[in-house]
């Protein structure tokens, strides 16, 4: 189908518009999952940091 | 019945205590509409043609200027609550409110869109439209900007989201009646606009007096 | 034998699906399912690409323009199909008083905001060079971005509400207004006379294109389809930890205690 993979690139003249839609697709794609992994990584450190803060406050009134 | 009536008494009474806060989104119509004309010149044909989105979009935007007193003065001072324990039902109560803000702020932008009509050099049977849009679509504007106000009662910043949450539901109100004004100023048939707007105002009364008295609740509680 | 001794046994399978509404019960059940998603999505959309740039043909009147429909379509799809389950989550929410799905409603909000803009974004890329202009107001168009504004009026209401159970009820209320949304998008090219183009597939009738093409198509969709799962599960773990923070079911959690 593609002679070259300069052909390809150039998608028929339309390559802003095809790899400009496939690009920020792939981009959101890709972002969304890390952004919503960072949000869960914050929340178990925060829930961590709660556990020993209350592990101390349990040792040092002891 | 009677306690729709008295609901509505009862606001519009607040509401002539202090005129002052009715008559400021009037004159914010008001002065709206005529910065237009002065921000873009004189040229006839150009205001004829942007009066109907001009016009519309203030009407609009004074709207939501005066929904905020809807629920929430009522609602800081207790009364709302009050209204909900009565053994009223709840949707007469909310309708009763949206009526006696379609009457403060609405129906005078249907008596006031012919006079600012003209600053724009609209011909009479496009202010005729004009009123005919405003006076189907104003309801529908109080109805819908109902919901925005019971669900935002209280909230920090509640009244900028509360344009944020309304403004694209008032887009369909916004586009048949502007269109319907600019159909008719060049000379096609504006029956279909007014279907539409007849339509949203019908579906309108029968479901959002529901919605917003659940809306109301959920803020209470 | 088991059957007659143990009374609980007929109704295992009914006590299984209520239980998962529990947050503590559903969360572990989501970190397995959410590789299984992602695995999906991957070979899907392997399989779309490949098909969508290697097989579909070039188009007779639009070039290779054309290709764009492969993203487009499934992200318009997704963007309507995710505000009907959002809102169907958080009707369910709000009449069974279920904390969890009012989480799942606020999970997939985000996903399906990107969708919206997903959805505009190419469809703008697509309507410059096919129709010479970035955006139109025509009804499709205008109705898609409403749906963009009624997402991003979702996540707003429920991030300025501080009492979460009166969030997830507002919320619902506004999701469940705005459905009304979602078939004008879908009909607005039949009711009306729209540049946009009309409906090329449909339950009822063959499709007006290539089979190629719909196979690139309906693989990009479904590829869509499971990542916006595979995404939603993993906020949703998030949103549970968030919010069911001080339980002991959390306390316990391995990656939590130290």
């Amino acid at each position: 189908m593609w002679n070259s993979p300069a052909e390809f690139f150039a998608m028929g003249g339309y390559a802003l518009y095809v790899w400009g839609s496939f690009g920020v697709c792939a981009l959101v794609l890709l972002l969304e999952p890390l952004v919503v992994h960072a949000r869960f990584k914050a929340i178990v450190r925060r829930l961590k940091q709660e556990q020993l803060a209350e592990q101390f406050d349990k040792e040092s009134s002891q | 019945m009677r306690a729709l009536l008295a609901i509505i008494h009862r606001d519009l009474l607040l509401v002539m205590r202090r005129k002052s806060e009715v008559l400021t989104a009037l004159f914010f119509f008001v002065v709206v509409t005529s910065l237009f004309p002065l921000g873009i010149g004189a040229d006839a044909a150009l205001l004829r043609k942007i009066a109907p989105g001009v016009i519309w979009v203030a009407a609009l935007l004074s709207t939501l200027l005066g929904l905020h007193r809807m629920f929430a003065a009522d609602y800081q001072d207790g009364a709302l609550e009050q209204l909900a324990l009565s053994p009223q039902p709840m949707v007469l109560l909310v309708a009763g409110k949206i009526i006696a803000h379609w009457i403060v702020c609405g129906l005078p932008l249907v008596v006031l869109a012919p006079v600012i009509g003209i600053q724009f050099d609209l011909d009479a049977s496009s202010l005729y439209v004009m009123m005919g849009t405003l006076l189907l679509g104003t309801p529908v504007l109080s109805l819908l900007g109902s919901i925005g106000a019971a669900l935002t009662l209280g909230v920090r910043g509640g009244s900028v989201l509360m344009s944020l949450l309304i403004l694209p539901l008032y887009i369909p109100v916004l586009i048949f009646g502007a269109g319907a004004v600019y159909a008719n100023s060049v000379g096609l048939n504006t029956s279909g606009h007014f279907s539409m707007l007849g339509a949203l105002l019908i579906l309108a009364l029968a479901f959002v007096p529901w919605v917003s008295a659940a809306a109301v609740k959920i803020a209470i509680e | 034998m088991n059957q007659v001794n143990n009374p609980s046994f007929s109704n295992n399978r009914l006590v299984n699906w209520f239980s998962l509404s529990s947050p503590s019960i559903f969360y572990p059940v989501a970190g397995k399912l959410i590789p299984i998603f992602w695995a999906l999505a991957v070979v899907f959309g392997l399989a779309g690409l490949w098909v969508s740039f290697f097989v579909a043909p070039v188009d007779a009147v639009q070039g290779q323009g054309y290709r764009i429909i492969f993203v487009h379509v499934p992200a318009s799809w997704m963007s309507m199909f995710l505000y009907l389950v959002m809102a169907a989550w958080a009707g369910l929410g709000l009449v069974f008083n279920t904390r969890l799905s009012a989480m799942m409603a606020q999970a997939l909000a985000p996903v399906g905001a990107w969708m919206a803009f997903l959805s505009l974004w190419t469809g703008a890329l697509w309507g410059k060079p096919m129709w010479g202009a970035w955006w139109v107001w025509d009804a499709r168009l205008t109705s898609e971005l409403i749906l963009l504004f009624l997402y991003l009026g979702f996540i707003a209401l429920q991030s300025s509400i501080d009492d979460r159970r009166r969030a997830d009820k507002a919320g619902a209320i506004l999701a469940l207004v705005g459905v009304v949304n979602v078939p004008i998008i879908y009909f607005s090219v039949k009711w009306w006379n729209t540049l946009h183009q009309g409906a090329s597939v449909s339950l009822t009738k063959a499709p007006a294109m290539a089979q190629t093409m719909l196979w690139g198509m309906l693989l990009m969709a479904l590829c869509f389809w499971m990542y916006s799962i595979a995404v939603g599960l993993m906020r949703v773990r998030a949103i549970i930890l968030e919010r069911e923070a001080h339980t002991d079911w959390v306390r316990q959690l391995s990656k939590v205690k130290s």
